[in-house]
């Protein structure tokens, strides 16, 4: 058995502006002091005359993008999710949301999979905060390829986009020379009649896995990958809840405000059916390796498993 | 700085006092006090140095202007109107419902480079700007007002680092010094006192100039144009300047006047208008 290969999807955002920078000469990249972390660097290295980094000032950083894009660059906002979600949510309000301007946020280190950091560090919010925006684009992308691709839709589209990766290395399960990315499209990744099971970013790998084993213990389960948040694709959720009735939502982010409540607006508005959600159960995260702490948060294939199949009995 | 020139800056600067008086009398709120206060560096800023066409509004080597002290928005409104981007009669929708002519600046309005008002964002967009003129080699300025009271806020502090930091020469940040904020004189709320060294410390070059007097105007942008850093131009003014009975009244920075007041207002300006025009 070939060995899976594991990229972290910031790996993946700075790759990306790279390949970027020669198709966009307005492109430019901001950091605020965390360019080794955010993978940024990998991008300042080649072009280091496009790359500015703002100091450890994230609201600076998010009006200076603001100024740079009303003047025609693409500017790539990049610290952590938390930082750039959470400490700069009213700049990127008022300064960059308000005007629809075309800054990209590249927001790293998201979710409780920063790991040994903890709790100050574990952005569990980021996307709930990011939807309140008008005219936001939220993308969560679930692996290398999906990353990359995500990063070049983002520089294609005009208008505010707010991008989440993560800090631990991921399964590639996307073949690149197949993988199609449309923004705002949800992705089947297998076809089932008991219960749908919607993922977004790192815990889509794992909802393909479960899938699996649900097949094993005779459960049809259908997986959808949603990358991108807002605007969510309603189309592919009630096709697939008007089959399955019942759906199971996964995402690596607090149960309020995430994946989870997108779906259930989607439902409760045109297809009332019960969502069991698997999230952060709103509490703040804690130190401890990254893929432990993953298993204590419930967010492995064996927990959707357990918990589909749960689902599925009291149907 | 010629007779003539100064006697139709007093002018437009007048007709700009009457405008702010008619938009806020006709919102029945908004922020007369503030506006009145950068009534005449507004002036000069669109009548005697800012680079832009009212007829082509988004022209890209346009000079940008940010109200970063957006609730002065009443000020702007009546200065891009009398320059001509939109007609004059509009002020009197300020804050309506529909109107185009928001209670803060929103880059929706003709003439409005920046949206802003959520005080000390303005100046970190006016940094981006002064970078995208660096980074495209374009010669355009970029000018920004500040309040006094605004500068609390710390995020004015992280722009003034990062734009000297990265050299931004092509900006021109105006703080206006009138002394007073909501709470009350700005050395009592939480005093952002010396002003002056703290830019200095920054390493902008700061230069301290009379708010109401064009000769003064002048001299501090000839001065803040041919600086090698980011400049802080810090205006001495009077929070309702023009208008005898808001004149250093903190009452006035967030009220409307009533009918009886407004024609009062009116009456003073319209007086001082006959003066300059003789």
């Amino acid at each position: 058995m070939s060995e899976v290969v594991k990229i972290a999807t910031r790996e993946s955002y700075g790759n990306a502006l790279v390949e970027l920078a020669e198709k966009y000469p307005q492109l430019c990249v901001l950091d605020a002091d965390l360019a080794a972390a955010t993978k940024t660097a990998i991008f300042k290295k080649k072009y280091p005359e496009r790359f500015y980094d703002c100091g450890i000032a994230e609201a600076n950083m998010m009006g200076v993008a603001a100024g740079l894009a009303a003047t025609g660059m693409i500017p790539f906002a990049s610290s952590f999710a938390m930082f750039a979600a959470g400490r700069a949510y009213e700049v990127i309000r008022n300064s960059i949301g308000y005007p629809h301007l075309n800054v990209k946020i590249g927001a790293t280190h998201a979710g409780i999979s920063v790991g040994e950091d903890g709790a100050t560090h574990q952005c569990n919010e980021d996307i709930a905060l990011m939807r309140t925006i008008p005219g936001m684009t939220i993308i969560n992308p679930a692996d290398d390829v999906e990353a990359k691709a995500a990063v070049k839709a983002a520089a294609e589209f005009v208008g505010p986009v707010y991008m989440r990766f993560g800090r631990l290395a991921v399964p590639v399960f996307n073949n690149p020379d197949t993988y199609k990315f449309e923004l705002g499209k949800g992705i089947k990744l297998r076809e089932g009649t008991d219960i749908t099971i919607i993922a977004t970013g790192l815990m889509v790998s794992p909802a393909i896995e479960a899938g699996e084993i649900l097949a094993g213990s005779g459960i049809s389960a259908e997986v959808i990958n949603i990358h991108t948040i807002k605007p969510i694709d309603r189309e592919i959720i009630i096709n697939s809840a008007k089959k399955t009735h019942l759906v199971l939502t996964v995402e690596e982010h607090s149960v309020i405000g995430g994946l989870g409540s997108a779906v259930s607006d989607v439902l409760c508005e045109n297809l009332p059916t019960k969502v069991v959600k698997i999230g952060v159960n709103d509490v703040y995260g804690y130190s401890g390796p990254a893929v432990e702490l993953l298993k204590k948060f419930g967010l492995t294939s064996d927990n959707i498993v357990k918990t589909a199949i749960d689902a599925v009995k009291s149907k | 700085m010629d007779e003539l020139t100064k006697k139709s800056l007093k002018i437009n600067a007048c007709k700009v006092r009457k405008g702010i008086i008619e938009g806020v009398f006709n919102a029945k709120s908004g922020h007369p006090g503030g506006s009145l206060s950068i009534a005449d560096t507004i002036t000069y800023l669109y009548f005697n140095l800012m680079n832009v066409d009212p007829k082509n509004p988004d022209w890209e080597k346009r000079d940008r202007f940010v109200l970063s002290k957006g609730h002065t928005v009443p000020a702007l409104y009546s200065a891009l109107a009398l320059k001509g981007f939109f007609p004059t009669e509009e002020l009197k929708t300020l804050r309506h419902i529909g109107s185009h002519l928001q209670g803060h600046p929103s880059i929706t309005t003709v003439g409005i480079d920046m949206s802003s008002g959520s005080l000390g964002q303005g100046i970190s967009a006016a940094c981006g700007m002064a970078l995208a003129g660096k980074i495209k080699k374009e010669n355009f300025k970029v000018y920004t007002i500040l309040g006094d009271g605004e500068i609390q806020e710390g995020q004015v502090w992280e722009a003034c680092m990062f734009a000297s930091h990265n050299n931004l020469d092509n900006l021109i940040a105006i703080v206006d010094n009138n002394g007073l904020q909501i709470d009350g004189n700005i050395e009592d709320v939480c005093s952002p006192y010396p002003i002056k060294e703290k830019f200095e410390a920054f390493n902008w070059k700061v230069i301290e100039m009379n708010a109401h007097c064009f000769d003064d105007m002048e001299r501090a942008f000839n001065e803040a144009l041919n600086s090698d850093r980011p400049v802080a131009i810090i205006q001495k003014s009077v929070k309702g300047k023009g208008v005898s009975f808001m004149e250093n009244q903190v009452s006035w920075h967030g009220v409307a006047p009533n009918a009886e007041q407004y024609q009062q207002a009116m009456q003073e300006l319209d007086a001082q208008l006959k003066e300059l025009e003789g």
